[in-house]
């Protein structure tokens, strides 16, 4: 399962194992993520989709193997190497995680603060100018998270996520608790996101639609390692029980459509 | 250039029809946004009323929100003078931002601008609403306390006895050490304090009565009371809090279960009950202390204060404690509930609850310990 020797990676893991309470959730896991890709990350839940990409942000220690990004060994880099990745990369978390004691604004505002050194002005225009980007109108930058829809929490979520522009965002479940149509339209939303700032995108989902509709290249994880990788219809016609229950499932589009 | 971004005059060629032209390169990215947003206030004060501005972006090396922003301030900068600005050479994979770009930031929404004395004056008035709001949330708790004592009489089944014990041990039983550690302390630091005083005019035997009915009438229990308060009203409100903001206590009541019933009667009689318990031991602790202090520090004998103690305070003093207690338990309890129930979604919003919950049962405490002590002096005890 060495498919993906890509020389364009810009996440490469290699051998990773990672315990969760003693045993191995994630063992020897190989996984490339090309620049300028959108990744969709599946998995049966509790495989260790959101505990992969929980290490490889660096909030869980791994046992073994290696993480790279952007040519940079994560595990052997210094304190200020890592830094400087981790300026380059944008996490928007399951439950958006928007600091509550902030409004949206403030929220957005926040890593620019920390990370540049910017006017009060451009501060203001950049925050708005994220949040209008997300499809926000500006009278939600003065509101507090509690005061916010599911939808608006995602979307506040994901400007503050690209809000030192990023070039690779990592996303958990962005679609989750979201209406079939927000759903669509966050869809939309990154992909064009996508397209306009370049970034690479590593997406954890459970979304069918989403991987149909914008994902490049879809990994599977199961038993603890990518079993398999390349966009939909490679995973269409995989042979494994696992993948094909997943892709041709009663809920999956395309066995779905023709039952109907 | 090592990225540096740029915004150059190219010249006013004749060719361009008087047109000046503007040449721009380098990174145009968030780091550099500080000096580029410099660089373009400056271009745009240099060149007021020019009548037209051709900006020609192929040697930017790189793009991003905060360039194609910039470049966005930069063109209706120079729109504004009456400058005509045209972006010439944008590379293909910068120009959806820039296009993107210009749709943003049109309407700004106006931030409300405050008066400072209106601004004060409406604080407050806030302030006096929401002590007014504090007084009908405290009436309205007691009226469900009520009511939930009223339901467990009538149907003695659903009353959580489990949860009543489980509270008690944790309000009570495991606060005795270091109850019985601070009152010992009081107890003693009160006594050196007669004592040190007492002594100058030769009245040292009645640092006894002092301390006796010091400590029994008011610092006892007044001392308990404001360690339960920060130590059990304190973890009511934040576990009640963060239950609200999880909605837990939500899910509770479309089981059709009363919050007050499950979660707040428990905990206001386990404080109800552990109080005058923590009060009397703490009592003793203290009485304790301040014999210890009499005896090393005043050279009084232990038979010496035992006998004093005997005569200077009586069965009223020691029952005015006791009777005290139980009121500053129920006191701190219905603070901590209503705080608790009164969370609202933020982090923020809990930790100002937890801490109004503390300032307010204190306060309470001490406002109701002297109204009860005026009490007693009118009916003569």
């Amino acid at each position: 399962m060495d498919t993906n020797a890509d020389d364009d990676a810009v996440i490469r893991v290699r051998d990773l194992v990672v315990d969760f309470g003693g045993a191995p959730v994630l063992d020897r896991l190989c996984l490339d993520v090309r620049r300028g890709e959108i990744l969709g990350f599946v998995g049966a839940s509790g495989a260790g989709k959101s505990l992969l990409m929980r290490t490889i942000i660096g909030l869980v220690p791994k046992r073994a193997g290696m993480i790279e990004v952007d040519g940079v060994d994560l595990g052997a880099a210094s304190a200020s190497a890592r830094r400087r990745v981790e300026r380059r990369w944008g996490i928007l978390f399951q439950q958006g995680a928007l600091f509550s004691s902030l409004t949206a604004r403030q929220n957005v505002q926040f890593p620019i603060r920390e990370y540049l050194r910017v006017s009060k002005r451009l501060l203001d225009e950049i925050a708005l100018a994220k949040l209008e980007m997300v499809g926000l109108s500006p009278d939600v930058c003065d509101k507090y998270p509690a005061q916010l829809s599911g939808g608006m929490t995602k979307r506040v979520a994901l400007a503050r996520a690209l809000a030192l522009d990023p070039d690779i965002v990592f996303l958990d479940e962005p679609t989750s608790g979201l209406d079939p149509i927000g759903a669509g339209e966050f869809d939309d939303l990154i992909r064009t996101l996508q397209q306009t700032l370049g970034l690479t995108v590593f997406m954890v989902t459970h979304d069918l639609d989403s991987l149909h509709t914008v994902c490049d290249r879809i990994a599977v994880l199961a038993e603890g390692r990518v079993i398999t990788a390349g966009p939909i219809g490679t995973m269409l016609a995989s042979e494994h029980p696992w993948v094909q229950s997943y892709f041709h499932g009663k809920r999956s589009r395309v066995d779905g459509a023709r039952a109907a | 250039m090592n990225g540096e971004p740029v915004l150059e005059s190219a010249g006013q060629g004749a060719g361009h029809g008087g047109r000046l032209a503007l040449s721009a390169g380098g990174l145009w990215t968030a780091e550099r946004a500080g000096e580029l947003e410099r660089l373009i206030e400056r271009v745009i004060a240099r060149h007021p009323g020019v009548d037209g501005v051709d900006i020609d972006m192929a040697r930017v090396e790189r793009l991003d929100t905060f360039g194609a922003w910039l470049l966005e301030r930069l063109m209706r900068g120079l729109s504004a003078a009456g400058g005509e600005p045209r972006i010439t050479g944008l590379a293909d994979r910068h120009r959806a931002l820039v296009l993107r770009a210009r749709e943003v930031n049109r309407a700004v929404p106006a931030s409300p601008r405050r008066v400072m004395l209106a601004a004060s004056l409406e604080v407050v008035g806030r302030t006096v609403v929401q002590v007014g709001h504090d007084i009908a949330a405290v009436v309205a708790m007691l009226g469900a306390l009520a009511v939930a004592v009223g339901r467990a009489v009538v149907h003695p089944r659903s009353f959580r006895l489990t949860s009543l014990v489980h509270q008690v041990d944790r309000v009570g039983w495991r606060a005795v050490p270091i109850i019985l550690l601070i009152t010992f302390l009081i107890g003693a630091i009160l006594a050196q304090q007669g004592l040190f005083h007492f002594r100058q005019f030769g009245a040292d035997i009645y640092v006894v009565d002092m301390v006796g009915i010091l400590v029994l009438r008011e610092v006892g229990v007044l001392m308990v009371a404001v360690m339960v308060a920060g130590r059990s009203g304190s973890s009511y409100t934040a576990e009640l809090g963060s239950m609200k903001m999880r909605e837990e206590i939500d899910a509770l009541r479309t089981m059709g279960f009363d919050p007050i019933d499950v979660l707040v009667l428990p905990r206001v009689l386990a404080l109800v009950i552990a109080l005058p318990c923590l009060a009397f031991l703490g009592s003793m602790a203290a009485l304790y202390g301040g014999g210890l202090m009499c005896w090393a520090y005043g050279g009084m004998s232990p038979d010496v204060y035992i006998t004093r103690m005997r005569d200077a305070i009586s069965l009223g003093d020691f029952a005015i404690g006791l009777i005290k207690a139980p009121f500053m338990g129920l006191i701190i309890g219905v603070i901590a509930g209503v705080q608790g129930l009164s969370v609202a979604g933020s982090a923020e919003s809990l930790g100002r609850k937890t801490t109004d919950s503390v300032v307010k049962s204190i306060f309470l405490v001490i406002l109701v310990d002297g109204v009860l002590a005026m009490f007693f002096a009118a009916v003569g005890m």
